[in-house]
């Protein structure tokens, strides 16, 4: 099923900004202008926004307001952007975020 | 002196539960019998708790963990969580980065 | 360092209502809030409000947003968005990150109305992608459009657990479930019922037991407590999900107001009749005071402006007492009946008329067929004739506006159950339909010929049905029980989008079938 509703009973259809490109962890996805990042993830099917620290664990979108913090990135460079709350610019780099860095934790150790 | 005051008060053993693996603090990534355990270690209010294991200081500030916490630390002392403060509360109140802070500007508003 | 006359924290329905009164009254005050957009959760609400007109009952959250956008605007109200209160301090220094640079204000009154934040309950999984709270569900769909998944478990039975349970089957995800820790369904009982008659399943006392997958959630498992909270084995029940709902309540987002010195009890600022802590000149408005509905924070909200104008000096003490007794009243309007402030946690055996609450409708989530005849609205008349199915004593009245022909009695206090008047007839014009926030009401004609009868109830859902769809009705339990046609479909302005299906059903459905399914041909 098509994640993004295309009309809906109340507040018919939504609107939104231009659609733009961007990658998420080198692939090249769409997405409306504007939107939180995370809104376009999870239009994608993106589920896992990073691993944690400690345990290496998987985590998602939870508040979606910008209070938990657990859908935070890797964008354009920068680590630990929530992306409930930034708003989707055309080519931004958006990556899976590996405890605060996008390398994943086996490159992180090599260079230790 | 109260029940939380009390030092010299016989809190039991910790006795190990099924879930303390359980995640408690999302962010720093404490379970739950990490809580229980700091409890017998001589934590017993919140301020202690936050120093001995970080639960409630990481990114979201304790936005979403700090009510459970408490309630954790609440039950492995035999008291109830409103007779617990909860953890100070300071600024920043939302994640800020250092540049942030140290970037003074101008009021601009009116 | 800037100073400013009225400092408000939070462009929700209290800080927007605040600042419109202040603002109206002369006192030069500016809005901060964190968002990118103001209205707080207001716009995320697509339900229509309860209450009686003057809190703008039957008007849908989001529109109420606007409204107040547009007064805020007229007042000449500065909203300034994306800007975070990070600190507030003695002598009301107010410390505000906008952008990447840190701003300092000095105000002489400030009104925290910073609203409130979920409560979240653990449980082995809790973690996994998938696990959202209930206001995620509502920011992704109603603000964004986008489905938080396709299969959903909802946890909490509280009334944000059943709206957002309803938004969620509005936005074309499937609701397998509601369950709750609780014995007892926390939020009203109407806004159960439009869940169960669709189908959707309550399991209380139940909760979560463990959330199952491993980059995500896949399904999860709960389970029947105790007394003791305590899972019973053997009632473990697993449903293949991919998205698990928590709406398990709200906690005041006071840190501020703890922050600044006010006087504190159970992380609630202490307050006096006008709203102001135990600081002279800080006041709180809304949720963050203390967790009730975007109506009763909108007039405290705008009492606290009118408070703050006359601290200021604005104003004479006589304009603030007149603003004072009209807003109480308002105020005091919300706060009646079994899901008062005062009632929280009591389990309510009686109505305020004496009729026995229905059982199932607490634990079950719908009036059972032997318990709705004796609810004043639910009566049988030759012709067409509304059947209110309004059974506990909330703030709630639009009923009794809809009907110019005088059918339906609330009377003059709002908490009453509605009543069907004997000696009135019934046009047909379905206003009362769809002008129920509760959608508990239907327009039966019990003997419309041909030992068939005709229900006409409300519909907000997509596809609607055309005229000619066949399909099942389903009880209030959402058991289809027998065939159904549609005889007419009606939408109007004055429907606001709820749409109102007539469905002919035999004779003996006419008390019993509540909801139409459509069975594909």
């Amino acid at each position: 099923m098509e994640s993004r509703i295309q009309e809906h009973p109340i507040l018919g259809t939504y609107e939104k900004g231009r659609p733009v490109k961007f990658t998420y962890d080198g692939k090249e996805v769409e997405g409306y202008e504007g939107e939180p990042i995370a809104e376009a993830l999870k239009a994608n099917g993106v589920m896992i926004h990073r691993y944690t620290a400690k345990k290496h664990t998987p985590r998602g979108m939870f508040c979606a307001i910008g209070r938990c913090t657990d859908c935070v990135m890797v964008v354009d460079g920068e680590p630990n952007v929530r992306t409930c709350m930034t708003p989707l610019k055309e080519g931004m780099v958006v990556q899976t975020q590996y405890g605060n860095s996008a390398k994943p934790f086996e490159e992180q150790e090599v260079q230790k | 002196m109260s029940k939380v005051t009390d030092r010299s008060r016989d809190i039991g053993p910790f006795v190990p539960g099924p879930d303390d693996d359980m995640i408690i603090c999302r962010c720093e990534e404490i379970t739950k019998g990490e809580i229980r355990q700091a409890v017998h270690d001589g934590m017993w209010n919140m301020a202690e708790i936050r120093r001995y294991l970080r639960c409630t200081m990481g990114l979201c500030q304790g936005q979403t963990c700090g009510k459970l916490v408490k309630g954790i630390v609440a039950s492995e002392l035999g008291i109830r969580p409103n007779e617990l403060e909860f953890q100070t509360s300071r600024a920043p109140m939302r994640p800020t980065e250092m540049h942030v802070f140290a970037n003074e500007e101008e009021a601009k508003i009116k | 360092m800037k100073r400013i006359g009225l400092i408000v924290v939070g462009a929700g329905p209290a800080g927007l209502s605040a600042a419109i009164e202040a603002a109206k009254r002369g006192v030069d005050v500016v809005v901060f809030d964190e968002n990118a957009r103001p209205g707080g959760q207001l716009f995320k609400q697509i339900h229509k409000f309860f209450g009686s007109k003057e809190h703008r009952a039957k008007v849908r959250g989001f529109r109420i947003g606007k409204q107040l956008l547009e007064e805020a605007d007229a007042a000449g109200v500065q909203v300034v968005l994306d800007a975070t209160v990070i600190g507030v301090y003695l002598d009301k220094e107010v410390v505000v990150r906008i952008g990447d640079g840190i701003e300092h204000y000095k105000a002489d009154a400030i009104i925290i109305a910073t609203g409130a934040a979920e409560n979240m309950v653990p449980f082995p999984g809790w973690t996994l992608p998938g696990v959202i709270g209930a206001g995620a569900a509502q920011t992704m769909m109603n603000l964004h459009g986008v489905r938080p998944g396709q299969k959903v478990l909802m946890l909490g039975s509280g009334n944000v657990g059943l709206v957002v349970s309803f938004q969620l089957k509005q936005a074309g995800c499937d609701v397998v479930a509601l369950a709750d820790a609780a014995p007892r369904i926390g939020g009203y009982g109407v806004h159960a019922s439009k869940l169960a008659r669709t189908g959707i399943p309550f399991y209380l006392p139940y909760t979560i037991k463990e959330a199952e997958g491993t980059d995500h959630v896949t399904g999860v498992t709960i389970a029947k407590l105790d007394e003791r909270f305590q899972f019973i084995p053997g009632t473990e029940i697993h449903f293949d999900v991919d998205t698990i709902c928590i709406a398990v309540g709200l906690s005041p987002m006071s840190q501020l107001l703890k922050m600044v010195g006010c006087e504190m009890k159970d992380n609630v600022p202490v307050c006096d009749a006008h709203g102001q802590t135990s600081i002279p000149g800080i006041y709180a408005a809304g949720d963050v005071s203390g967790i009730e509905e975007a109506s009763s924070a909108m007039i405290e909200g705008r009492q606290a402006g009118v408070y703050a104008a006359e601290y200021l000096g604005y104003i004479e003490k006589d304009e603030m007492d007149t603003e004072e007794a009209s807003l109480d009243t308002a105020l005091d309007g919300l706060r009646q009946g079994m899901f008062a402030p005062g009632n929280k946690g009591k389990k309510i055996d009686l109505t305020e008329e004496g009729i026995p609450v229905s059982e199932n409708l607490l634990s079950r989530g719908f009036v059972a067929e032997d318990e709705i005849e004796r609810f004043p609205g639910v009566v049988h008349k030759a012709g067409i004739h509304p059947v209110i199915e309004c059974t506990q004593n909330i703030p709630c009245n639009p009923c009794q506006d809809a009907c110019n022909k005088g059918c339906i009695k609330v009377g003059d206090h709002i908490t009453t159950l509605p009543a069907v008047e004997d000696d009135s007839t019934c046009i047909n014009c379905g206003m009362c339909v769809a002008n129920c926030p509760g959608q508990a009401i239907f327009l039966v004609d019990e003997d419309a010929g041909d030992g068939m009868a005709e229900i006409t109830m409300p519909y907000e859902f997509l596809p609607v049905p055309e005229v000619g769809a066949k399909g099942v009705g389903l009880s209030r339990s959402g058991e289809p029980i027998c065939d159904a046609e549609v005889t007419r479909v009606r939408s109007s302005k004055a429907f606001d989008k709820t749409n109102l299906l007539t469905v002919k059903v035999p004779k003996e459905y006419a008390m019993k079938a509540r909801f139409f399914e459509e069975v594909s041909k």
